[in-house]
Formats: structure tokens, sequence, C-alpha cells
């Protein structure tokens, strides 16, 4: 059983002009426990709203949507909240950490929701993406790629099952972006946890076992591309 | 853990305001718990001052006058009351004890009451408790020209046994009306934290022939204090003089004039509590503004919170919790000014009144008006958090531009 399960999931947002725009239309999608995706799509493809689908903090118009078994459509957003908080782990482009909070606050607060605050896997989780030496500066303190493994390591610190990538290098320079990305990669596999990743680089299609193109799963036409004569 | 880290973390960020908000709570608080007490503080005492006596025997006029003058030792006396009325009163089944007061003279401001010898036997300032010497000292004596003073009196003339002094004619002070008569202090009295303290106690006959003073008037007194032998009494004496007489007035009883006082000015501790709710709501409204107009800036760290699973309901709770933290952060320096406020009134009271208010005593108020105001706040804080109630998420994610 896939852990991430999802089928004929459509959202639509009204556009200023008034009509409905579809921006996600996908019959069938699945990741499995532990497997690592990577989906590519130009800028504007639904990307984010995918995730945010996946992820509950959109709720589809249709569609059925599962992960670990949990349901995420047709339930309350009070639900969804619950298996966001249980299940995923969320990684940002911006990195959204809270400012007003040390590198060990905000890994603390990706647990807070989810279940018992740890403190020591706080700290572990943060040496681990090399930030032993950090762990009670903010972030405006940080450099961009130490924004980003803090991000990385609040993502892990509820265990999830599923963690979401959103173009989690898309902020940073292209040395910082290999390390990150291999950080996260090698994080998941120690945890155990499936990775989907997004983005809008090919470059880094070519480093998953698995990559997909989103414009070739999204089947809402503004993001249909001509397929190559 | 997280709660109060996300308001404690909220709060720093927002230090300014919060300081702000905090001392406009606290100034809200100290003025409701001060003008309460000072209310509710001066109405006991001066209602329950009477001083062990039940009623005031003086010329015809106000009873209210009667009781200021012959309890309080404040206001002029109505009138003169002639020595046989004194007897006569005196000589009355109905009445256990009946003092003769002559009030009319001061000494640089502190008024100068002539009674007589028996006065540290009858006057009470509590169940039970009458006035007590200093070591050293004596009551006055008959016939002699002595002078016991109160404690207060003392401590601001700063007169010891055996001093010497020359009243003064009239209540109020004026250099130019010193009397001849010389005056040795043989006694002071010791502190009963009643108007007995601002008093120069002096024999009647020393204040009713005192130098200057109109002859014919010689065996008159201003007031008559009396104790009843029972309650029904008291209603005999009012008809018989201020009904069936028209020459006399009888103050009874007392507590009940003195709360007639306290209804007339009711209107002015009305308007210090009215002001003091203001500034309660003012310091709500400045807590709600303040929170309200940080939701902006404060979107997308909510948003983020609700991304790592934070549900609506986390950071409503969240936003009321903060404005309820900022009022609790008044409430400190509220006490602090609650006592700096009460201390003054007090002092401000004694001085005037001789009548002493307690800045450390104990009253409901001073657990209701801080929890009524951390309420308050919290409640201030229910419409910035219906906006983070409703923050939307994806939205609050989106890259800033």
């Amino acid at each position: 059983m896939a852990l991430l399960d999802l089928t004929d999931l459509r959202k639509s947002f009204t556009a200023p002009d008034g009509t409905r725009q579809i921006v996600v239309q996908i019959p069938r999608f699945s990741v499995d426990a532990r497997e690592k995706v990577a989906l590519f799509g130009p800028s504007g493809t639904g990307k984010t709203t995918f995730l945010h689908l996946i992820a509950g903090i959109l709720a589809a118009d249709s569609g059925i949507i599962t992960i670990a078994g949990q349901s995420m459509t047709g339930v309350s957003e009070a639900n969804r909240d619950r298996t966001r908080a249980a299940h995923i782990g969320y990684i940002f482009q911006t990195f959204n950490l809270l400012q007003g909070f040390t590198a060990r606050e905000n890994v603390r607060l990706g647990m807070a929701f989810g279940g018992p605050v740890d403190n020591a896997r706080a700290e572990e989780l943060l040496r681990r993406v090399g930030l032993g030496h950090r762990l009670d500066y903010f972030p405006r303190q940080l450099s961009t790629g130490q924004q980003q493994r803090v991000a990385v390591a609040r993502a892990l610190a509820n265990r999830p099952q599923l963690v979401l990538a959103d173009e989690p290098t898309g902020n940073l320079d292209p040395t910082n972006s290999r390390e990150v990305l291999e950080l996260i990669r090698e994080a998941c596999t120690e945890t155990g946890a499936a990775l989907l990743l997004v983005s809008h680089d090919p470059a880094i299609l070519g480093t998953f076992s698995r990559s997909e193109s989103l414009a070739d799963l999204n089947h809402a036409s503004q993001f249909r591309t001509p397929s190559p004569q | 853990m997280t709660l109060p880290l996300l308001i404690r973390r909220s709060l720093r960020q927002h230090a300014l305001s919060t300081t702000v908000t905090a001392l406009t709570v606290s100034l809200a608080v100290g003025l409701l718990m001060s003008v309460w007490m000072v209310k509710k503080q001066s109405h006991d005492t001066f209602t329950g001052q009477a001083g062990g006596w039940d009623a005031v025997l003086g010329a015809r006029g106000s009873k209210l006058q009667l009781v200021l003058n012959a309890i309080f030792h404040l206001e002029a006396s109505p009138g003169n009351v002639a020595w046989d009325d004194y007897l006569t009163i005196q000589s009355n089944r109905a009445v256990a004890v009946a003092l003769p007061l002559a009030i009319g003279d001061n000494y640089r401001g502190f008024r100068l009451v002539g009674t007589l010898t028996n006065l540290p036997l009858v006057a009470e300032f509590g169940r039970g408790q009458h006035l007590q010497l200093e070591a050293g000292g004596r009551w006055f004596e008959d016939g002699y020209r002595e002078a016991v003073v109160g404690s207060f009196a003392a401590r601001k003339l700063g007169l010891k046994p055996g001093d010497e002094f020359h009243p003064y004619h009239g209540l109020n002070f004026d250099p130019k009306n010193e009397h001849q008569d010389t005056y040795v202090v043989v006694g002071i009295a010791r502190p009963s934290n009643t108007p007995m303290d601002r008093v120069i106690w002096i024999p009647l006959a020393g204040l009713q022939n005192m130098s200057g003073h109109d002859p014919s008037t010689v065996s008159d007194i201003s007031a008559v204090l009396i104790k009843l032998r029972s309650p029904i009494a008291g209603q005999q004496l009012e008809v018989l003089y201020n009904r069936q007489g028209n020459r006399l007035t009888f103050a009874w009883p007392i507590a009940r004039e003195v709360a007639y006082l306290f209804d007339r000015f009711g209107w002015v501790d009305r308007v210090l509590t009215l002001i003091a709710w203001l500034v309660a709501v003012v310091a709500a409204g400045s807590i709600l503004a303040s929170i309200y107009n940080s939701m902006s800036a404060r979107r997308r760290e909510l948003a983020i919170l609700r991304a790592l699973g934070a549900r609506r309901s986390t950071v409503f709770s969240a936003i009321v919790a903060e404005a309820g933290a900022v009022a609790l952060l008044g409430l400190l320096p509220g006490y602090a000014f609650y006592f700096v406020i009460i201390g003054t009134s007090a002092a401000i009271i004694r001085a005037q009144t001789g009548v002493v208010l307690d800045p450390i005593a104990w009253d409901p108020v001073l657990l209701w008006a801080p929890s009524a105001l951390v309420t308050l706040s919290a409640l201030a804080g229910v419409i910035p958090a219906v906006k983070a109630y409703q923050v939307d998420v994806s939205g609050g994610l989106a890259p800033e531009s």
C-alpha cells in the first residue's frame, strides 16, 4: 500500500474575472513509503498548490488523498491539521522560519503540534544538519544555507512519514543547493521518511531515481504542454 | 510549553507596545483598586468612628455639622448650648454618659477642645479602647491651664510634656488672635488613628474662661456627646429635641448622619470609579489596537504555525492569551500604582481629618479588579484572534515579493 495515494484530485480558484480556473487536476499519483520522488514543473504550474493539497493546507474540490492511511479529503480542517502535524514534514523555498525563535525553538515547534516536544531530539537533529554550534542562534544570525538546514531539521522533528519539499534549493547558491539537497535525501533515508520534492530546476531531477513532470501529471488545461512531435 | 513560548516571544518581539499597554493596564488597575479602597475604607472608618458615642446634642442646626464638629473635629459649631441644657440631658434616665465639649480656639491650626477630666474614661476609639497616654504624661486637671495633646498634633507641633503654648482664638490659625493664657502640656495621647489624634484637650473651664472670650457666654458649651442606655432612648430624645423642641438639635444615630454625608458626595466616587473604568477600557482598547495592528506583520508567522500543524483554535487561543498576558504584565506595576495612590490618599486624609486608612488592608477588590482587567484584556484580544483564526495559510506562506 502506498504511503501517499491520491485519485482524481481537483482544485480550482476563482480568477479575477470571476471564472473558476482549474489549477490542479491529477487523475492518479502515489508515493511509496521511503520512496524519493522529484516533480519537475516550471513556475506557475501548480507545484505549491499540489503540495498544499497533499499537506491539507488547502482543501481539494474533489478527489481522494490518503497519507499513511489517513484521509486528507472529506475530513474537517482540524483533522487535516492533526494528520499534517503527525505525518508530514514541510520544507519551504523561503525556509519560513519563525524569526523570533532560535534554531532550537524552531525545531521544537516542528514537533509541538504533533506530539510531545523532545528537546534532546531537537538538538540531535540540529547537530545532524551541522548546526550543533548554532542551537541558540536566531534565523537572522544564520546564513541562508544554515537557515534551510534548520528548516530541514524542523521538517524531520515530528518523525514524519512523508517530507514535502517545495523548491528547497530555490534560494540557495549552487554549492549550498547541492549540500542541502544531499542533506534532505540522507536525512529522509536515515529517518525512513518518503520524500516528495518539487522543483523547477531540471538538474535536480537527474539525481532522483524517480522523477516526473508535473505538467504530465496535471491535467488542468492551462498547464498542459503540447507533446513533443 | 508551546503556547507560553509563543506568547513570550511575541511579547518580546513587540516590546515597546507591550510595555506601553501594560503600563496603561497598571494605571487602570491601580486606579480601580485605590478608588474602591479609599471609598470603602473612608466610609467604614468615618461611619464606624463615633468614638463609642451614640448621639450629639448641640445648638439648633444641621445634624451633620454637629457630628462633624463634635466627633470628627471638623467644621464649626452651629452655636452654643447652655450649661443647663447639658445638666438636663445628663440627668435624663435614658442617658448613660453625657460629656460636654467646648470648641472655639486652636493652636497653630489644631483645635483645642475643652472637656471634663473623665474624658479618658468615657471616650472610646474602638470597642472598649480608651485613650491612653505616652509614658511620662498625665491627664489634665480641673482648675489648671493644662493640656493633653493628640499624637498627630503633638508630632506636627513638636510638643512634649512640659512645653508651654498660647492658644489662638477661633478654629483657624491667625497669629494676630493669640490669647494671653499659657497652657502647659502634661501628656501626649497615644495614637488612636482617629480624629482625636488631631485634638489638644484642655479643661472645659479653661476654654470657657479663655481671655478675650465673651463673659456672657462663659458657661456655654458647644456640644454634648451622649451614650444612651438603649437604642429606643434615641428615638424618644430625637422626638423630644427635634420635633417638640426648637432650640437644640439631637443628632442620632451618628453613623446615619455620616452615611448621609457619603451619600451626598457619592457622585465623586462614582465619577472616580467611572474614570478608572474608562482607563481600563482604554487599556483594553490599546491592547486590541496594538495586537490588531501587528496582525499583518504576523500573517506569515501564523501561516507557518498553521503549516506546522497548529490548529485555528491554537492560534486563536495564543492571541487571546497574549492579550491577557499583557494585562498580567501590568498587574505588578498596577499594585505599585495602587500603593502609591492609596498611600498618598491616606496621608492626605489623615492630615485633614485624623482618620487613618490602612494601605495594606486586604479587600476582595485587590483580587477581582486585576482579574477583571485580565479578562477585559483577553476579551479585547478576541477581535485580533478572530483575524488570526481566519488567516489564509496558503497565502501567508507565499514568498514575499
